[in-house]
Formats: C-alpha cells, sequence, structure tokens
C-alpha cells in the first residue's frame, strides 16, 4: 500500500496567552491510501488544529512552527497561499460538524457544489450542473434535479452533511478530511453518514482522516487508531489492537467512560409510584396568521409511564422525538393539552400558576447545557437557597443545607461563594444536581444532563448519579438521546418516537429482546453495536 | 401570490400608521397651548375673525372630541391638510410643490449613502487591522459625530465661499431660465453640496455597519467551508460574505430612512433647498402649525414608503423568507 | 472589565476629553462669572485679537468663549437626562415585552414600530414647537423619540435570556415570574444597555444641538446649537462663530461614541476583532 500523507514532527504553536503553548506537540502520523485513520480525543486535545494546518485553515495567531506533511511528495505545510489554494477542494477535500452551518444560506445546494468546479477552473458550465447532479445522486440525496435548485434550510441535518460530501468528492480527492461529521446528527442519520463514508472510501480508494470524540464511531470504521491528549499522541495502533487491548492508562480510561453494551446488574425496585404520568398530551401549533396555514406537531401524542421511587427510568429518542417536550410538561414548564401528571398524589398538569409555586418543589430538573443552566450573574449559594428560601426555609438553614450538598457532589462547601465562570462545565453540572437536590424532590427530571460533556467527564458525572441513587434512593427521569448512556444508568428505558411511547421495558429487555422494530432499529444505529455485541456475550459469558 | 399578500399586508399596515399619525396630529394640536382654531390659523393676527370663525365650524370646534377627530381624520384622508394662513396657500399644495426637491435631495443623498458606504465598509474589512482600515475607521467616526448642519455650513464656507467651486444656495441659479440639459447640470451643481453633507453621516453610519457585518460573517462556518473548496479570498468576499453580510445593512437602511428625511430640514435650512424640510423651517418661525403638521404627516409617509421598498429588496435577497410566508 | 477598557486606546482618548468637557462645564460660572449673554466688547472680534477674549466675539458682542462653556452644560444635561427618561420608558417597556411575549408583546412592539416610523427629528420638532421651546421640553421631545430602539434592544436581550435554562430552574425553584424578571433576567442585560445609553447620551447632544439650531433651543439657555444658528448669517464674514461651537459638539459626541464602543469592546471581549482571538480549540 502506498502513503497518502505523512506528517512527521509537526508542532503548532497557540497564540500568547492561551492555556498551553502549544496546540499540537511533536505529532506524527501516517495514512495509507484506501485507508480511514481515527483521530480521538476530547474538546483541546489539538485533533481539529492538525487538520486545519494541512487545509491551511488555521485561525489567526496560530502557527505551525515545526515539522512537515508529506502528499504527493512535498511539504504542504510550506507551499505557497496560491498553491495551497489549488490543493484545497481538489487534492484534499474537507467535511465539518455542523452541517446546518456549513453551507451558505443564500446559494442553492447546485451552485455550492458547481463552484468547486469553477474554483478549479473545470469543465464548461453545462457540464458542472451534470456532475453536480450526479454527485448529489452519489450521495444518495432524493430528488436530485429538486436538490440542485434546493437552498440550505429546505434540507434536514443528514441531507445537508450529504451535500457537503458531494462537494468534497467532487473533483475526487486524495485525502478527505472528517472533522466530527456525524456528532451533531441523530444516531440513525449517523449510522446512514458512516455507512455513506465506507462506501466511497470503497468505491474510490481514498484516504480518509477521521476526527471523532467517540469510540463508538472509531469501531464502526477505523482502520487505524491515534488517540490524542492535550496536544500529543499517547496512542496508535490498529483499531481493533487499540480498541481491545489499550496500552496508555487515557485510552484506557476513555474506553471504559464508553458505556459499552455492559449491562449493569438489575436491582430490585419497590413499586410505589413517585411520578405517574397519565395520557399526557402536548401539541405545538406554528404559523396561522391572517394567511398562513397551522402547522401541528404532536411532540408528546397520548404518553403514559410510572417512575417508581428509587428507579432510574430512561427516555431515549432522536431528535424530535417528544422527550425534552414529555419532561419539560412533567415539571410544568410548558403546559400540557391533556392528561394527568401525579406526584404523591397531586396532579400538577391541574393546577394554577399559584397553587402550583406551592408544589414546584416536588420535581426539579438538571439540564443539558452547564453554560446556560447557572445565572452567571449570581453566586452558586444563591442558586441553591433562592428555592428552598422561597418555599419557607429559614435562610440560615438553607445555607448549611447548600454547603452540605456541594459537599456531597463532590465540590466543597466554599464553592457556594464563587460565581459560575469559575467553574468547569463537568463542576456546573455538579451545581445543578446539587441545586435541584436542595428541593428535596420527590422526583429529578435529567435532560440530556451529560450530553454537553467529553466522555471522561462524562463518566464522573454518571458515576455521581448512580452514587446519588443508592445513597439518597432518588427517583429519576432521565432523558437521553445516547442508549448506551442510559444503559450504564437506568433501571428502565422507555423509548420514544414522533411523540409517542413505542416501547418500555428492564434495560435487559430492551438491549437484548427489543420488541418494535424502532428500537431494534436504534439499537443496530448505535455506533459501534457490534463491538459492543461481542463485549456483551463476555459479560453473558461470564 | 405570497408576493401580492405580502404588499397588500404592507400597504394596510402603512395605511394604519399614517392614519395612527394623523390622530397624533390632531391630539398635538389639542395639546398646545392656546384656542385649537388660534393654532390652526398661525399666529394671532394671521387670520381675520371671519375665517376662524369658519375654522370653528369646519372642525367642529364646538362639538363633541370624537367628533372633531373624525372631521380632522376625514379632511386629512381627502389629503386636505388645512390651509396656511401665513402663506396664504392649501397646506397641500404647498408641500407639492416643495415634493420634487426633497425627493430629489434625499434620494440621492441615499442613493450616495448605501452605494459609497457599503463600497467602504467592504474594502476597510478587507483590510482589517492596517493603516487603511484604521483610516477609514477613524473618518466614520469622525462623521458619526459630526453635526448634518455644521458639515452643510463649513461646505458652503469652503467650497462655495473660499473656493468658489459649487453654489452654497438654491435649487437653481436664480434668473436664468435655462431649459433642459443645461439645467438639469445646473440643478446638480446645486445639489452636490447638499446630498454630499446629508450622505455623508449615513454613508458612516452604513460603513461601519457594513464593515461589522463583513468581519462577522467571515467568521461563520460556512466561510471556512468555502475556503476548504480552494476558492480564492477575493470570491469568497464577493460570492459568500458580501451576499450575507449586506442583509443586515438594508434592514438598518430602511430604518434609518427616518432620520434622512428628519436630517433634511437641516440641509435644506442650510442651503435654502426648496424642499419641504426648507418649508418647516419657515413655518417654524411664524408658527403656522397646519404646515409644520402637514409636512410631518408627508415626511412620515416618505418614511413609510423607504421601509415598504427595503422591506420587498430584502425579500428579494433573502431566499429564507419568501419560502416561510 | 475595566482592564480591558482600559487598554483600548480610543476609549481612554474618549474618557479624557469628556472629562474636559465636564471640568469645563461645571466651572463655567467661575471662569465666566457674567454669563454668556452679556456684552464684553464690540461685535464680530476674531479670535485672538483682544486679549482675555480668545475666541473673539459674536453678534452682539459677547464674550464666544464664555458662550461655548455655558453651552456644554446645556448639551451635557439635555443629553443625560433625556437618555434617562428614554431608558425609563424603554427599558421597562421592553422588559414586559420580552418577558411575558402573546398579546403584552404584540401590543408593546405594535406601539414601538409606530414610533420608529415616525422620523424622529420631525417629530422631535413639532413636539418642541408646539409645547414651546424650553430645556423641559425639549428634553422630552429627545426622550420621546429616542426610546424605541431601548425596547427593542431590551426586549431582545431579555427573550434571549429568558430561554436559557437558568430561568428555567428560577422557575422550578417556584419564584414569582416578576421576581425572576428583576434577579435573575434583567441583570443580563445591563451591559448592552449601558453601551446603549452612552451612545443615546451623544445622539441626544445632536438633536439637542439640531433643535436650537433651528432656532428651537430654551431662549434662557446658551447652547452651541443656538451659536451656530445665530452665525449662520454671517458665515462669509465671521466664520469662527459657527465654527467652534461645531468643534465642541464634534469632540463631545466623538468622545461619547469612543466610550461606547470602548465599553461594547469589554463587555464582549470575544467580538472584539482587534485582539488576535485565543486559540482554544473548539471540538
Amino acid at each position: 500500500m502506498s502513503t497518502t500523507l505523512s506528517i512527521e514532527h509537526l508542532t503548532i504553536d497557540l497564540p500568547p496567552g492561551a492555556d498551553r503553548p502549544h496546540a499540537v506537540d511533536d505529532v506524527s502520523f501516517a495514512i495509507d491510501k484506501g485507508e480511514i485513520l481515527c483521530v480521538v480525543g476530547e474538546s483541546g486535545s489539538g485533533k481539529s488544529m492538525t487538520a486545519n494546518a494541512l487545509m491551511g485553515l488555521l485561525p489567526p495567531g496560530v502557527k505551525v512552527r515545526a515539522g512537515r506533511a508529506l502528499f504527493e511528495s512535498r511539504d504542504i505545510l510550506k507551499l505557497p497561499e496560491a498553491e495551497k489554494q489549488a490543493l484545497r477542494g481538489a487534492r484534499i477535500a474537507m467535511i465539518f460538524q455542523e452541517p446546518m452551518t456549513a453551507l451558505n444560506p443564500l446559494m442553492r445546494i447546485g451552485d455550492q457544489i458547481a463552484e468547486v468546479f469553477a474554483a478549479h477552473d473545470r469543465f464548461t458550465t453545462a457540464e458542472r450542473r451534470k456532475k453536480a447532479l450526479a454527485l448529489i445522486t452519489e450521495v444518495g440525496l432524493p430528488d436530485p434535479e429538486k436538490i440542485i435548485r434546493a437552498y440550505p434550510f429546505q434540507l434536514s441535518g443528514g441531507q445537508r452533511q450529504r451535500a457537503m460530501i458531494a462537494m468534497a468528492l467532487a473533483l475526487e480527492p486524495k485525502l478527505l478530511i472528517a472533522d466530527e461529521p456525524t456528532t451533531a446528527l441523530d444516531v440513525t442519520t449517523q449510522a446512514q453518514i458512516l455507512k455513506l463514508i465506507l462506501d466511497l472510501r470503497d468505491r474510490r480508494g481514498m484516504a480518509v482522516m477521521f476526527i471523532t470524540h467517540d469510540f463508538g464511531v472509531v469501531a464502526e470504521i477505523a482502520d487505524q487508531v491515534i488517540v490524542m491528549r492535550e496536544g500529543r499522541v499517547v496512542e496508535r495502533g490498529t483499531a481493533a489492537r487499540v480498541l481491545e487491548q489499550p496500552e496508555h492508562p487515557y485510552t484506557q480510561r476513555l474506553l471504559e467512560a464508553i458505556p459499552t453494551g455492559k449491562l449493569p446488574q438489575a436491582r430490585a425496585v419497590p413499586q410505589e409510584p413517585a411520578l405517574e404520568i397519565k395520557a399526557l398530551r402536548k401539541t405545538y401549533r406554528t404559523g396561522g396568521g391572517l394567511f398562513k396555514p397551522v402547522r401541528e406537531v404532536r411532540a408528546v401524542d397520548d404518553v403514559s409511564l410510572t417512575v417508581a421511587r428509587g428507579e432510574v427510568l430512561g427516555l431515549v429518542g432522536e431528535s424530535g422525538s417528544g422527550k425534552s417536550t414529555l419532561g419539560r410538561t412533567a415539571v410544568r414548564l410548558v403546559d400540557p393539552d391533556g392528561g394527568q401528571v401525579l406526584v404523591g398524589g397531586t396532579d400538577l398538569a391541574a393546577l394554577s400558576e399559584q397553587d402550583l409555586r406551592a408544589q414546584r418543589h416536588k420535581v426539579q430538573m438538571v439540564f443539558q447545557d452547564p453554560y446556560a443552566s447557572l445565572n452567571p450573574r449570581q453566586k452558586i449559594m444563591g442558586a441553591l437557597t433562592d428555592g428552598p428560601i422561597a418555599k419557607g426555609v429559614p435562610r440560615a438553614q438553607a445555607q448549611s443545607r447548600a454547603r452540605e450538598l456541594l459537599e456531597i457532589v463532590g465540590l466543597g462547601a466554599d464553592a457556594a461563594e464563587r460565581y459560575p465562570h469559575e467553574f468547569s462545565g463537568g463542576q456546573r453540572q455538579r451545581i445543578g444536581i446539587a441545586r435541584a437536590l436542595a428541593m428535596d424532590p420527590e422526583l429529578i427530571i435529567a435532560d440530556e444532563a451529560v450530553s454537553a460533556l467529553d466522555v471522561s467527564i462524562q463518566a464522573q458525572v454518571l458515576d455521581l448519579l448512580r452514587d446519588l441513587r443508592e445513597r439518597l434512593s432518588l427517583s429519576i427521569l432521565f432523558i437521553t438521546h445516547d442508549l448506551r448512556v442510559a444503559a450504564q444508568l437506568c433501571d428502565r428505558i422507555a423509548v420514544m418516537q414522533k411523540g409517542r411511547l413505542v416501547e418500555i421495558g428492564t434495560v435487559h429487555q430492551i438491549f437484548l429482546t427489543p420488541q418494535q422494530d424502532y428500537t431494534r432499529q436504534l439499537l443496530a444505529a448505535v455506533p459501534g453495536a457490534d463491538w459492543a455485541d461481542s463485549w456483551q456475550q463476555q459479560a453473558a459469558g461470564a | 401570490m405570497s408576493v401580492f399578500i405580502v404588499i397588500v399586508s404592507r400597504l394596510a399596515k402603512a395605511a394604519l400608521t399614517l392614519l395612527a399619525i394623523a390622530i397624533l396630529n390632531f391630539l398635538l394640536l389639542h395639546a398646545a397651548p392656546g384656542d385649537p382654531a388660534l393654532v390652526l390659523a398661525g399666529e394671532a393676527g394671521a387670520a381675520d375673525e371671519q375665517m376662524i370663525a369658519q375654522l370653528r365650524e369646519r372642525f367642529g370646534l364646538d362639538q363633541p372630541f370624537y367628533v372633531q377627530l373624525g372631521k380632522y381624520v376625514g379632511s386629512i384622508l381627502q389629503f386636505d391638510l388645512g390651509y396656511s394662513f401665513r402663506q396664504g396657500a392649501p397646506v397641500s399644495q404647498l408641500i407639492m410643490d416643495r415634493l420634487p426637491a426633497t425627493l430629489l435631495l434625499t434620494l440621492t443623498a441615499f442613493v450616495i449613502s448605501l452605494v459609497f458606504g457599503i463600497a467602504l465598509g467592504v474594502g476597510a474589512a478587507a483590510r482589517v487591522g492596517r493603516a487603511s482600515d484604521s483610516l477609514l475607521t477613524t473618518l466614520a467616526l469622525l462623521f458619526y459625530a459630526t453635526p448634518l448642519y455644521w458639515l452643510a455650513l463649513m461646505a458652503v464656507l469652503v467650497f462655495s465661499v473660499w473656493l468658489g467651486w459649487l453654489p452654497g444656495f438654491g435649487y437653481e441659479t436664480v434668473g436664468a431660465n435655462l431649459t433642459g440639459l443645461a439645467r438639469a447640470l445646473d440643478i446638480g451643481r446645486h445639489l452636490v453640496l447638499p446630498a454630499l453633507t446629508l450622505g455623508l453621516f449615513f454613508m458612516a453610519v452604513y460603513m461601519r455597519m457594513t464593515r461589522a457585518s463583513m468581519l462577522e460573517v467571515s467568521q461563520l462556518d460556512f466561510v471556512k467551508t468555502a475556503r476548504a473548496k480552494g476558492l480564492s479570498d477575493a470570491v469568497i468576499r464577493r460570492r459568500h460574505i458580501l451576499r450575507n453580510a449586506i442583509l443586515p445593512v438594508v434592514t438598518l437602511a430602511g430604518l434609518q430612512a427616518g432620520q434622512l428625511v428628519g436630517g433634511a430640514v437641516l440641509t435644506e435650512t442650510v442651503f435654502a433647498w426648496p424642499g419641504i424640510g426648507r418649508l418647516m423651517f419657515e413655518s417654524l418661525a411664524a408658527r403656522d402649525y397646519n404646515t409644520i403638521l402637514g409636512v410631518f404627516l408627508v415626511s412620515a409617509a416618505m418614511v413609510i414608503l423607504f421601509n415598504i421598498v427595503t422591506d420587498i429588496v430584502y425579500r428579494i435577497v433573502d431566499p429564507r423568507i419568501g419560502a416561510r410566508a | 472589565m475595566w482592564k480591558r477598557f482600559s487598554s483600548n486606546m480610543g476609549a481612554m482618548v474618549g474618557v479624557v476629553l469628556l472629562l474636559a468637557v465636564i471640568v469645563v462645564a461645571l466651572t463655567a460660572p467661575l471662569l465666566f462669572p457674567n454669563g454668556p449673554w452679556q456684552m464684553v466688547q464690540r461685535p464680530f472680534l476674531a479670535p485672538m485679537a483682544v486679549d482675555g477674549l480668545p475666541l473673539g466675539t459674536d453678534t452682539l458682542g459677547r464674550n464666544v468663549a464664555a458662550q461655548l462653556a455655558y453651552g456644554a452644560r446645556v448639551s451635557l444635561l439635555v443629553g443625560l437626562v433625556s437618555t434617562l427618561v428614554a431608558l425609563l420608558i424603554g427599558v421597562p417597556l421592553g422588559a414586559l415585552a420580552g418577558f411575558y411575549g402573546s398579546w403584552v408583546d404584540e401590543g408593546a412592539m405594535r406601539f414601538t414600530e409606530f414610533f420608529q416610523t415616525i422620523p424622529n427629528f420631525a417629530l422631535a420638532i413639532v413636539l418642541v414647537a408646539i409645547f414651546e421651546p424650553s430645556l423641559a421640553s425639549i428634553t422630552i421631545a429627545i426622550a420621546i423619540v429616542s426610546w424605541p430602539p431601548v425596547a427593542r434592544l431590551v426586549r431582545a436581550e431579555v427573550m434571549s435570556v429568558r430561554k436559557r435554562e437558568f430561568v428555567d430552574a428560577a422557575r422550578l425553584a417556584g419564584l414569582t415570574r416578576p421576581r425572576i424578571l428583576l434577579t435573575q433576567v434583567l441583570p443580563n442585560t445591563v451591559s448592552p444597555i449601558i453601551v446603549m445609553a452612552s451612545l443615546m447620551v451623544a445622539t441626544a447632544i445632536l438633536l439637542e444641538s439640531s433643535l436650537s439650531f433651528l432656532g428651537l433651543g430654551d431662549p434662557n439657555a446658551m447652547s452651541w446649537g443656538y451659536m451656530i444658528g445665530a452665525a449662520r448669517t454671517v458665515i462669509r464674514t465671521s466664520w469662527w462663530l459657527s465654527f467652534f461651537p461645531g468643534i465642541a459638539i464634534v469632540i463631545t459626541v466623538l468622545a461619547l461614541n469612543l466610550i461606547g464602543e470602548g465599553l461594547n469592546d469589554a463587555f464582549n471581549p470575544h467580538l472584539s476583532r482587534r485582539r488576535a482571538r485565543a486559540g482554544k480549540e473548539k471540538a
């Protein structure tokens, strides 16, 4: 096999004042023709910077200090700008993480594809159009004649990523750099895009540098793997070797942190209900102006479920499944159209605004975005005591309880006197959990509470929740898009699709004997599912 | 069909706004100290007793409030803006006589400021951080802080009084009796200073806005995509950044149109430009409230017109809006 | 915050200029105990022509330097007070519209839009003309034409803060809506309001001077716009009479704009493009 790209001793400087001197520090690796190399790391590992350096797209102030990158027997890091430009899009192409923002909103898809040919002076206008149509067909977009005339806002996220891939493939590059191209997509869409990239690699024999944080994705597509941490390569090898016998402790930690198919032991859960949702309905209506037709979306469509005292119920679904609306309706951040939300005998759905305020403390929520869930202008103490004081707890008592809770979630009591910006994402999620606990709730709803965190931080927060579940016998409704995460923490799992409850059962039932097609589809789409299966069989055998 | 509906609903909204301004005018007349009839007639003494009695009857000043309001609004709907006793002519006629000069001035200034403002903003953004960018931004900041009327006076002083290059006064050469092209050229020469001084302030506004918007858009993801395609910087700027960056500038230009029309009062005053702004200034000294309010109503109508035009331009530039409507 | 602001050269120039204007305004009665209206010499004296009259005399033989110093008082006072009044109208309206949404928002925004459509300088002229020129009527008129952008800004800010999760958390904590608006939402909209307010003072000063220029100034208060308006007809012979007040306006307005921009950069360091962006990789 011939080497397509070979990087030797690459070092990239960060501007002065950054948290470390080098974004990338003495990194070497090679990618062969037809090979997929996964570069794995958490945020700040330098994996994206490496890719940007290859494309000549480093942000201002960030510079290559040392090293070479040999591609087609030239060092592409030292090429003059004009030659780099000729290389980009033609010999090396790149796709990005956010399909929603990576396309020009004011330009038709066809024009954006044809532009690649124009940039490199290939073909006539008519030929460009024909080629664009062929590419759109090749990446599996429906109705190419229509897509070519469409604007980005008329396409879904997955479709946009396909359009991005069509652009990248236009001039048959030898190297494709994919920077977390599936991170922003739903699992089933992610599985399709991964399959498309695998197909294209086989058909065209190009080399792929695939950047990801997700070992599931690695298991799905990688031939070779390098693991990066704080700008350095800590581990490299074939995918099979790294996944099964990781050598570096950091890789081992990352792999352990990944929820695999290792299903936890089922626990005995008491049957007394903490939360009962009965026939809950919520429909969103948009439009409906003078001339506009009303569009209805049934976000929650006649859903009933029960969370028992001391139980963790996972609520899983893709975006638009209504899982978050269900959670928000259950705490009355959203008013339901019908149905009951029973907590300790009170129907929250039926209360007036004023009566509700007195009952609010019974159900609390932990939110998704650690940067938006705390008021930047309020000290942590305020965040933790506002609620208890409003419900009548004396100030001194609320404050001592707040300190105690901060200890419990592992932050230390002195955290109370600080502002949110002094904490990291994972620490803020801990504060969010403490805030929910401060209200002595009967139930906590965690809405994608670990989704915004890096894998290793995610694991720590999950550990905390598991620990709290045991110590305080908490009841939790755990909303997530990630089946693997749900498997780690939950006793039972409920699957939602398009506002309806598809299936509900114990973790073992859902994972091992799913009853519904959609559940099976979701399980199959989980990246690294086969690989996880092998773990599972080991676990089952043990 | 959606475009048609949009235009109809915009026009309906415009009509409602004008109606509201008419009501506001009526309330202001009544809020003015003194007898509304005397206020309407201008300073006491400008109109005789008989005329004032006529006014009272016409506007039903001895009748209930809502009847008065109805009569006032009714007459405005027929474009009857009242009578200027000072000038001895109906206000609507006074305004119609002066309107072309104002339209010529404001539209020229609008086009100049928008075209040059956007061009300079694009240029400054392309050279961000360099000396030419700093010079342009500093100049823009300076013009942004300069009173319109003072700039106009200084322009008259330099280019008309000291250098003698351009006329600093009036709409055309008095008594020259020019016709056709010669007259157009003569008006054009008179137009240069007023249009430039009125436009400079807004040019500074649009330049700053365009520059900021270009820099902001150039940070967006799709610009990186365009780079990854191998497009040249010039093409990226023209095809990708400019169109996206210009949308907020167009919106702002529409909103600022009101200030442009208001600014014309000052420019016309300095240059003795025979437009409705100058008419308003003359009426101020004479306390000719009827004319003042008439000009106010008509300039509001002009602003609404500008807004509708920018709205339509916006719809043409941005495909997303038409599809959503 | 202060560090970022003070390292901005333009902003510091603005602070120095504004302080100078403020000092002149405050010390005017000490420097010129006879006030701005008194005849001191023969009219139309050029600058430096006579000792003690560095800027010359006006059409009535009054001291131009004294007029400038007293004019600073009017400009700053009207600029400041009218901005405060505009904030008093705009902030509550925008906050209620943005926070409560639905019909409150609909109503408040139609009202705001209406005022924004009206050409604001023309409305200011009408208001001052009808209610007789005085410092009070000028200040109120400027406030009435300046509040709509405040309302829009506050509404937009409140709407974006309202969507953040800590507001949901406050609702779950059982706090009342007014309390959430006051203690959770509004404090997070303060910085853009401060930036806008500093720019509004500048605009208000321009507006006041324009009104005075047209002869709509308070007849009992000396102002820069009045000076330029009075000297307009004699520009061919005595250019300095309109030149110096104009420079005074430019300096004051420029200073406020520089400060406003400096505050904006200091509040939004990530938006400031002058400095290199600290390279934090987005993975």
